[in-house]
């Protein structure tokens, strides 16, 4: 009888969020609010890297296939949380800032390896190495003289 | 009594489709094990919805097919939850739903370390006709599936199962070893069991073009678990064992498909499992439910 209840309950409750998501959907088309602004010490974990992490190289710095790559894995990996152009969003804060942008590429490869996880950034460790230099170099394409020219690869 | 389970079971399984039918797309890299974990929780407010089949076959006895489903919710960045439906159909015999499992997963560091543990929890729900061979335990074996579902599901079960998940990612390899330690709540004594897992992309660098079929979307590996006794008979004496290689395809549509073929490595083991799956992972599903009940826009 417990696990009748149990199973009716669970089938209930995804009912119940099938059309919570639907609603969801409909308010998506409402216009895109400005993205939040942040308290400047949210930046303060990229100080934390330690000296040999931040001096760490980028190895695919020559890599000409690196910024597209690593866009497209933006848009897989980070977007939902960073906003599709990086802007920021109520989740996660704006990366085309100095704080970022100054910021060694070792720091970020650091950062990103170890997430912020008691501040909700995930570890990425889970991409392997170059993807997350590949992630890195797309980071520093942002705030470059010629960002037009480092854009993330069209859509197809 | 068994239809109307089956029904909610059905009903979950549409529903299910429904949801995962309705939210955008996005790109899970999902690790390919089916019984070993490793230290990478869900995204905090994610869901993952997944379903996973098991066809066993049975020496004496009728083959059968095991499947459960899958909530995957990524509470914070340290802690993720899971909730597990259970069911089985043993040929010439019959279906039934065996149980529900409520799972807990922690991370106790801050940071990345050349071992990474992560803190397991678990209860569960279940009767003697739980076939999914989600763990090895104790002195499981496979003649305990010989018993007929009819009678094997009178048996209640009420279990806590704790297990100690240490794992490490080198270039690009990610190995793990799983600890377990489960109590039937039943006055029984605690068992123990293991799982061991080591997996890698098939490539390490992203392609700089959208594609279903480049290597970094598969991640293959092997996996192995099996049982270690209990409080008071502790090793490998009547335990089974398994072997079994993984694959997982992660697809740019935000699925994620998986398959293993696990052989039974002693006398105790069933000789073959086929496992396979699929999963889908529903971004910002935290939010989404927390703005419908007022939250913040």
């Amino acid at each position: 009888m417990k696990a009748i209840a149990a199973a009716l309950a669970v089938s209930t409750s995804l009912l119940a969020v099938s059309i919570l998501l639907a609603q969801e959907r409909n308010s998506d088309k409402q216009p895109v609010a400005a993205a939040p602004k942040y308290d400047p010490a949210i930046y303060a974990e990229l100080q934390k890297a330690p000296e040999k992490a931040r001096n760490r190289a980028n190895p695919l710095q020559n890599d000409p296939d690196a910024v597209a790559a690593g866009a497209i894995l933006f848009e897989q990996h980070c977007a939902e949380c960073h906003g599709d152009s990086a802007e920021g969003t109520r989740k996660a804060p704006r990366l085309r800032v100095p704080d970022v942008q100054t910021a060694t590429p070792g720091t970020l490869f650091w950062l990103l390896t170890n997430g912020v996880v008691r501040k909700k950034m995930p570890v990425w460790s889970k991409l392997p190495e170059p993807q997350r230099w590949q992630l890195v170099r797309f980071l520093k394409s942002l705030g470059g003289p010629t960002p037009a020219a480092e854009s993330p690869a069209p859509k197809p | 009594m068994t239809s109307i389970c089956r029904l909610a079971l059905l009903g979950s399984c549409w529903l299910s489709l429904l949801l995962v039918f309705s939210p955008p797309p996005t790109f899970a890299q999902e690790n390919p094990y089916f019984v070993a974990y490793d230290h990478y929780l869900e995204e905090p407010g994610n869901l993952e919805i997944e379903y996973f089949s098991t066809f066993g076959t049975q020496r004496s006895g009728n083959d059968f097919h095991a499947f459960w489903g899958e909530f995957e919710y990524g509470a914070t960045a340290w802690w993720t939850a899971e909730f597990y439906l259970d069911g089985q159909s043993t040929f010439q015999d019959s279906t039934v739903f065996t149980g529900f499992r409520w799972e807990n997963r922690f991370r106790p560091l801050k940071r990345e370390h050349f071992i990474n543990p992560v803190f397991y929890v678990e209860y569960e729900n279940k009767n003697g006709a739980d076939r999914i061979l989600k763990e090895g335990e104790g002195h499981d074996v496979e003649s305990d599936f010989l018993v007929s579902n009819a009678e094997a599901r009178k048996e209640r079960i009420h279990e806590i199962e704790l297990k100690l998940i240490l794992s490490s990612t080198f270039n690009g390899w990610n190995f793990t070893e799983n600890t377990l330690a489960a109590k039937n709540l039943s006055n029984s004594p605690w068992e123990f069991g293991y799982a061991l897992g080591a997996s890698r992309p098939l490539a390490l660098k992203a392609s700089a073009k959208r594609c279903t079929l480049c290597p970094q979307n598969f991640v293959g590996g092997v996996e192995m678990y099996g049982g270690l006794g209990d409080r008071h008979n502790f090793g490998l004496h009547d335990t089974s064992h398994y072997l079994a290689p993984v694959l997982a395809w992660n697809l740019p549509s935000g699925w994620t498909l998986r398959i293993s073929s696990g052989f039974g490595l002693n006398h105790n083991s069933h000789r073959f499992l086929m496992r396979w799956g699929v999963s889908r992972e529903i971004t910002g599903f935290g939010s989404m439910v927390s703005r419908l009940f007022g939250g913040r826009k």
